[in-house]
């Protein structure tokens, strides 16, 4: 298969049009405009629609729209648009239809930076919007990989006709990396005929339908979130991903990560190795629904004393760890959070301190 | 005998929970005999605002989408640019439209997006117990002013169609009322318009409608017609403000 050297925000891009999603809307913002950029350009190209919107609140609904007319659609945004999405995932959770949201997460809170963070896992994984709704989360740590996540989401989306959302950060954002787009990874639609409003005639019946998320009554809304929380507990059995590395040996600490700080981790693994400390990694892929058991069989080894998340975020994904490992192994974390990655070294630093601690 | 008046088709037999000489009842109805006229059910679909006509999509028959509070043009849009091939309309009252939604409406139609809006204003907050509307008129008590609209604090009313008529996209921006049966047809006439503008594929089209709001005026029907013919119809002059020809002469 041939490989070819994109930008990660082009390839997210183009990914989706090969995912067969012609249909675009976003607002720009850093460090992900790119993505519009070369939208609105390869769109035209492929006979699909691209809209750039007023904001990242109206785009927000202009993807709820669409989806609820039963087309693929998606968008990509940055932290404080994802925020200003937040409302609309909501509806669109409660209203039962597929979209993918591709969060590029840059430093937060508030205006926060540019720079990459991975300060919306809270976010992206607990509190997406109001009410009892949650969304498949997948956190790619390649360019390859976000392509293969993002093709990967459409029918996922279609599957819980949910959102999902890819949380990638600023660095898979802007790295170029060679890419190959897998066909096999294209999945045609699924009929939506019994719930899209694609029109009555569209749909050749005289039945209409109706895409709604109130329900007044007591008893139909909470059988409707019955029903939403049966997706939700289907993810946790179904969607579980991760990635083990240097799990065969005697290793004193566990370090979780994800993301590009995953790869950063790897090497401090190797480098560490070379000078006889053992540790080893757990990579979530998805992070929502977590990968609880993997993370306990990791930490339970009898050799592992300390569990070490790192994280470019003030320790977002602790809590899941901790819950994780029941109580049987300290969690402790490493991170930064300004936008400067964390290297190696710094890393090796921390699992030394934690060893002589 | 011939049949001189029948209930729409594609308005449904459900009873309506709109309060007695709630307007919201007749302009439903407009909508419907449009969609009727133009032979458009199979291909339209509704968006229902948050407001007293969130549940409208009980009072149709063809397919509706629930929107939230203010965000009915951006749902339109997204429908509007995947399926252009459907007749698209939003609902809204005066919360949803001209406070929360305001930046929706006016991006939209300066985009030109080729859907139709009804703009229902009445003056006032109708579903959330009658709090005051960036229409609400000078010294009108609502729940919210409650020793009236103070226009050196708050201002002064918003004239949404002048507003989105000021906008240079081409566009149908027309508003008309329904306080007397001889206002309805011109109201009727209006509406079938503005969805024939859609069916050609021609603009933005959009329709206000001044309306009332008995209940939260605190007032009886007929009072409420006479109050808004009084106090309403001056601020907010009726007509056509706008239409594709009109910019095209320019």
């Amino acid at each position: 298969m041939s490989k070819v050297l994109m930008k990660g925000n082009e390839a997210i891009g183009e990914a989706a049009i090969r995912a067969g999603c012609l249909n675009y809307f976003a607002y720009p913002i850093t460090p992900q405009s790119e993505v519009a950029e070369y939208l609105s350009r390869r769109m035209t190209e492929v006979g699909g629609v691209f809209l750039q919107g007023e904001s990242e609140v109206a785009v927000s609904y202009m993807i709820f729209g669409a989806a609820a007319c039963g087309e693929r659609v998606f968008t990509t945004s940055s932290s404080p648009g994802i925020s200003l999405m937040s409302e609309g995932i909501s509806y669109i959770c409660g209203a039962e239809c597929p979209a993918v949201f591709v969060n590029i997460m840059r430093g937060g809170p508030g205006l926060g930076g540019i720079l990459p963070s991975q300060a919306d896992y809270l976010q992206a994984t607990k509190g997406i919007g109001h009410g009892d709704c949650r969304m498949l989360v997948m956190a790619p740590a390649s360019v390859q990989e976000a392509v293969e996540m993002v093709m990967q989401a459409f029918p996922l989306a279609e599957k819980y006709r949910n959102p999902v959302m890819i949380l990638g950060d600023g660095l898979i954002g802007q790295m170029m990396e060679p890419v190959s787009f897998r066909d096999d990874l294209k999945v045609p639609p699924t009929d939506k005929d019994d719930w899209a409003t694609s029109g009555m005639d569209t749909r050749k019946s005289t039945k209409r339908n109706l895409v709604k998320s109130l329900y007044l009554d007591p008893e139909a809304l909470n059988a409707h979130n019955l029903k939403l929380k049966a997706k939700y507990d289907r993810m946790r059995q179904e969607e579980v991903r991760y990635e083990t590395y240097n799990t065969g040996g005697d290793y004193r600490v566990l370090i979780v990560s994800y993301g590009t700080m995953s790869r950063v981790c790897r090497s401090a693994v190797d480098a560490l190795k070379a000078r006889n400390v053992e540790t080893a990694m757990v990579r979530p892929q998805v992070l929502f629904p977590f990968p609880e058991q993997a993370v306990l069989d990791a930490a339970s080894k009898s050799s592992c004393t300390h569990v070490l998340s790192v994280e470019m975020s003030m320790g977002q994904m602790v809590e899941d760890i901790q819950r994780s490992v029941q109580g049987r192994r300290p969690v402790h974390w490493y991170g930064k959070c300004g936008g400067e990655v964390p290297t190696p070294e710094e890393v090796m630093e921390a699992v030394e301190a934690l060893l002589q601690s | 005998m011939a049949k001189a008046f029948a209930k729409p088709i594609c308005l449904s037999d459900q009873e309506t929970h709109y309060c007695p000489g709630c307007t919201h009842g007749v302009i439903h109805r407009l909508v419907a005999e449009a969609i009727d006229d133009l032979e458009i059910a199979g291909r339209t679909v509704g968006i229902a605002p948050v407001g007293c006509a969130v549940i409208c999509y009980n009072y149709f028959t063809f397919d509706f989408q629930e929107a939230a509070h203010g965000r009915a043009p951006a749902m339109a849009t997204g429908i509007k640019r995947v399926r252009p091939d459907l007749i698209v309309f939003t609902y809204q009252g005066d919360g949803d439209l001209a406070s929360i939604g305001m930046g929706e409406i006016v991006h939209a139609a300066n985009r030109g997006e080729k859907f139709t809006t009804v703009f229902v204003n009445n003056a006032v907050y109708g579903m959330t117990g009658g709090q005051m509307a960036p229409t609400t008129m000078p010294n009108q008590k609502t729940t919210t002013s409650p020793f009236g609209r103070n226009v050196e604090e708050v201002g002064m009313p918003i004239r949404v169609a002048e507003l989105l008529a000021s906008l240079a996209t081409p566009a149908y921006i027309t508003r008309q009322t329904v306080l007397s049966p001889k206002h309805i047809l011109k109201a009727k006439k209006a509406i079938r318009q503005a969805f024939q503008y859609q069916v050609d594929n021609r603009c933005f089209s959009f329709v206000e409608v001044v309306s009332t709001c008995p209940t939260n005026w605190g007032m009886t029907p007929a009072d409420a017609i006479q109050w808004a013919e009084k106090t309403m119809l001056p601020y907010y002059p009726l007509g056509d403000l706008k239409t594709p020809e009109s910019v095209e002469e320019a």
